[in-house]
């Protein structure tokens, strides 16, 4: 069934680079706040973007009080609508799903599994996180500047975005949300360097790129795509920051706004578009392939097996990443662009459908026959595959152009979203932080909290969006801030909008009692010991836990083996650690 | 920190010829790019994504140029100066570009005398491309006060396309902003060698890592990659 070969581990090259020097802390303050340790980074990433994660669930909260008992309350007026949609939107992708994915679990993870004393460039490191705090806090800053956040839909399109019918149109809102991107990205440049360069040239000895475990490959690649995706953002804020400041015409066509002509013509909104989508569309995956990568080894560890495919997994990751800079029109088949377009678009974006379907047959084959352990980052992982493959397969109806034309701008498009770049992704942030906690705690976190919170999330989840598609169905547009007495909206969608908002409610709610048990589980969880799950990965072998600045102690780790030998035969455990030599022992390892 | 590493006795596998011992080679361990230093790495990683960053701005601008209805004006015309009662199109850009193309051959020199360790030359080099670099930024003030004083603004301009002006003053102001910041980053290195902090190897004020001289490289390839962005704007802005 399995090919299995004698070890290849004993065949070693010499170092070749010296081992470096860090910079050791002196103070409360150099160890703790500005920390030069990834490990310590990687926190305060982790605590900044959960913590402005919670302020993007309390707008969507307050967004489905409005959609699910309209005219209820009167502190959410139109305008207080079009602000919580476009804050919790951008809150959501950019400040919580790209910063916990590469900021949090990039520095956590990316040094110790690759087997390395931190980040090559520490310093740059801890700047990319203060940078970041600031590009935050000036978007916190948005919520109490005169006019209150911009409203103009989390893609910002132009030329609304600058106008005075969009709240913080012509007031502050929508100068702080890009000066706040713009800083973001600045930020993100100096940690993403970091990434990619301490996976290319700062490895173990014997930690060949083939050998490294799929975690490192997604975030590996979706750093790469960040650094090319994120300038065409960068540009398209300056340029919209300079028609908004400086009443340049970049996106700014030939406008009357009021009765009155502007001062604006020329310009083209379309290029926006381009741009902020060619930013976009990677965007998807910049959160979807370290989550790809996380839930591999964590379905791996968990049903004792090794990955099924890893080669190709590999290459997935790397295709995938590839394709998404040419998918991007797909966002706008209704925008007026050339119909040409719709056809290659829609091709090469159906086209990711077979790389990514790899990925999901090779994580259900990697399950099959295997050890399942049915624990909490499990239970994530499963819940991440099917709500990955459900919302994919809307996906395939949103990328045909015939049938997106119609489907556009209704909830089917926010249900299929959120689906798929929204509760997948989460499921594996959830999965991995229940996996990784031991080790950047030592304690485990509570295992009944934890079955709460995974049920409530996961089937509120189902029970959120999939009434969202049969609403999209019915032709619901979205962004609507009240629908109102339309003829071919039925009752049955406003009672199942109040449902939905229900809904949404309880599993914010559940959401309380994951922080919580963060919160309780730093002192009073079980101990956890060095390697709860019995993984094999470099990251559960460290001297100590949680592990101390350096990581290895003395000796750097040195790599023998792949990131996948679970359940091998006449192993006297079922899993084989990268780091142990045992010579003559078989590995599941592929030939290289 | 570095004590001496155990290793199993060793084995050699046989290397694969052709393309798979290429992959081979960038997929063994330690490293994938071999000799090239963290520094380097991220430095050349930087400047790719730097790339992107310049080529949005410059594919806006023809996106731009492109669609605007109005005529678009006459770069020859619009940058042409009077000297000694002759009119010559392009003067001012043609010795900015020399300029600017003479300080990546100062700068290569720079680089050379960096790995000789001849530390006087070095930091002289240096300085001679960071005062070419400052009186490139100086003639392009020189330009930008010519350009407002004949009336062009980000958004407007007398002879057509307001997205003249505006795509003028973005790109060759973020270019400029990059010279200046290489201006900068020259004269610290440049200061650092003169004071023999990469003979001695000092530790650096904020990162507390050893100095070495392959920083006045990688200080270079920022340089040059200044100066062949300024190549492409000059073709696209001015010569089209």
């Amino acid at each position: 069934m399995v090919d299995v070969r004698s070890g290849i581990g004993e065949a070693l090259p010499p170092p070749e680079v010296e081992d470096v020097e860090l910079y050791h802390p002196h103070s409360w303050w150099t160890k703790y706040v500005f920390s030069q340790d990834a490990k310590i980074i990687a926190i305060q990433y982790a605590t900044t973007a959960i913590a402005i994660g919670m302020v993007a669930l309390v707008l969507s909260w307050l967004m489905r009080l409005q959609l699910g008992f309209p005219g209820t309350f009167d502190f959410i007026d139109a305008d207080a609508y079009y602000q919580f949609i476009t804050m919790h939107g951008m809150i959501m992708v950019i400040y919580l799903l790209t910063a916990l994915f590469l900021g949090g679990f990039g520095n956590y993870l990316i040094p110790l599994m690759v087997g390395a004393r931190d980040m090559v460039f520490p310093y740059a490191n801890m700047l990319s996180y203060w940078i970041y705090l600031l590009a935050v806090l000036v978007l916190v800053a948005s919520f109490f500047a005169p006019g209150g956040p911009t409203g103009a839909g989390w893609t910002l399109y132009p030329p609304q975005a600058v106008l005075s019918g969009t709240p913080g149109g012509k007031d502050w809102g929508i100068i702080l949300m890009l000066a706040s991107l713009i800083i973001f990205i600045i930020g993100f440049t100096m940690g993403g360097l970091n990434y990619v360069v301490t996976v290319l040239q700062g490895r173990a000895r014997g930690m060949t790129l083939m050998r490294l475990p799929l975690t490192v490959w997604g975030i590996f690649t979706a750093t790469v795509m960040a650094l090319l995706a994120f300038p065409a953002l960068f540009v398209a804020c300056v340029m919209m920051l300079f028609d908004r400041l400086l009443g340049t015409s970049f996106f700014m066509p030939a406008i009357v706004e009021m009765g009155e002509q502007l001062q604006h013509g020329g310009g083209s909104p379309i290029l926006f578009q381009h741009l902020f989508w060619f930013f976009g569309h990677p965007e998807v995956y910049i959160v979807a392939l370290p989550a790809f990568g996380i839930v591999s080894d964590l379905i791996s560890t968990h049903a004792r097996k090794n990955i099924f495919g890893y080669r190709m997994m590999v290459w997935a990751i790397v295709i995938i990443g590839g394709l998404s800079f040419i998918v991007w029109a797909h966002h706008m088949y209704v925008s007026g662009m050339n119909p040409y377009f719709g056809f290659f678009f829609a091709t090469t974006t159906l086209i990711i459908a077979v790389p990514t379907a790899i990925k999901v047959y090779n994580w259900v084959l990697t399950l099959w026959r295997g050890n399942i352990h049915l624990t909490l980052p499990m239970l994530f992982a499963l819940g991440f595959i099917v709500t990955f493959v459900n919302g994919g397969l809307t996906g395939l109806f949103l990328g045909n152009v015939v049938v997106d034309v119609p489907l556009s701008d209704t909830m089917f498009v926010v249900a299929h979203f959120h689906m798929v770049m929204g509760v997948a992704p989460i499921m594996v942030i959830f999965g991995a932080i229940y996996h990784w906690y031991p080790k950047m705690t030592g304690r485990m976190l509570n295992e009944a909290l934890g079955q709460i919170h995974f049920w409530v999330t996961f089937l509120g989840a189902y029970l959120i969006f999939f009434p969202m598609h049969y609403v999209g169905l019915v032709g619901v547009p979205r962004r609507y801030y009240e629908l109102g007495e339309m003829a071919f909206v039925q009752d049955s969608v406003h009672s199942l909008n109040a449902f939905i908002s229900v809904m949404a409610l309880i599993v914010g709610a559940a959401q309380i009692v994951f922080l919580f048990n963060l919160a309780w589980s730093v002192r009073h969880g079980r101990d956890a010991g060095g390697n709860p799950w019995r993984a094999t990965t470099l990251e559960w072998q460290t001297p100590e836990t949680p592990p101390a600045h350096g990581n290895w102690g003395k000796e750097l780790p040195v790599v023998y083996r792949w990131a996948y030998d679970y359940s091998v035969p006449g192993a006297a455990e079922d899993f084989i650690p990268q780091n142990q030599p045992t010579p003559g022992l078989v590995t599941h390892e592929a030939s290289s | 920190m570095s004590a001496p590493i155990k290793t199993p006795a060793a084995e050699t596998l046989p290397r694969p010829a052709g393309l798979a011992g290429l992959a081979s080679d960038w997929a063994s361990d330690q490293r994938t790019f071999k000799n090239v230093s963290w520094g380097k790495a991220m430095m050349w990683i930087f400047l790719l994504s730097d790339t992107f960053v310049f080529g949005c701005f410059l594919l806006a601008y023809m996106a731009a140029r492109m669609s605007t209805t109005v005529p678009w004006p006459n770069p020859s015309e619009v940058f042409a100066l009077e000297i000694g009662g002759t009119h010559m199109p392009l003067i001012l850009i043609a010795i900015m570009t020399f300029v600017l193309i003479s300080s990546s051959g100062t700068m290569a020199m720079a680089v050379n005398c960096g790995y000789r360790r001849d530390r006087r030359k070095t930091a002289i080099l240096m300085l001679v491309t960071a005062l070419f670099g400052a009186t490139f930024v100086g003639m392009q003030a020189f330009e930008w006060s010519k350009l407002i004083s004949e009336g062009v603004r980000p958004w407007g301009n007398p002879w057509g396309a307001a997205q003249f002006g505006s795509s003028f003053f973005m790109i060759t102001g973020f270019h400029g902003t990059h010279v200046t910041i290489g201006v900068i980053f020259l004269l610290i290195v440049a200061r650092k060698v003169w004071r023999g902090d990469y003979d001695t190897e000092r530790r650096g004020f904020f990162t507390s890592r050893k100095g070495r001289y392959e920083i006045v490289e990688i200080t270079g390839l920022y340089w040059h990659f200044v100066d062949l962005v300024w190549v492409f704007i000059f073709a696209f802005f001015y010569l089209w």
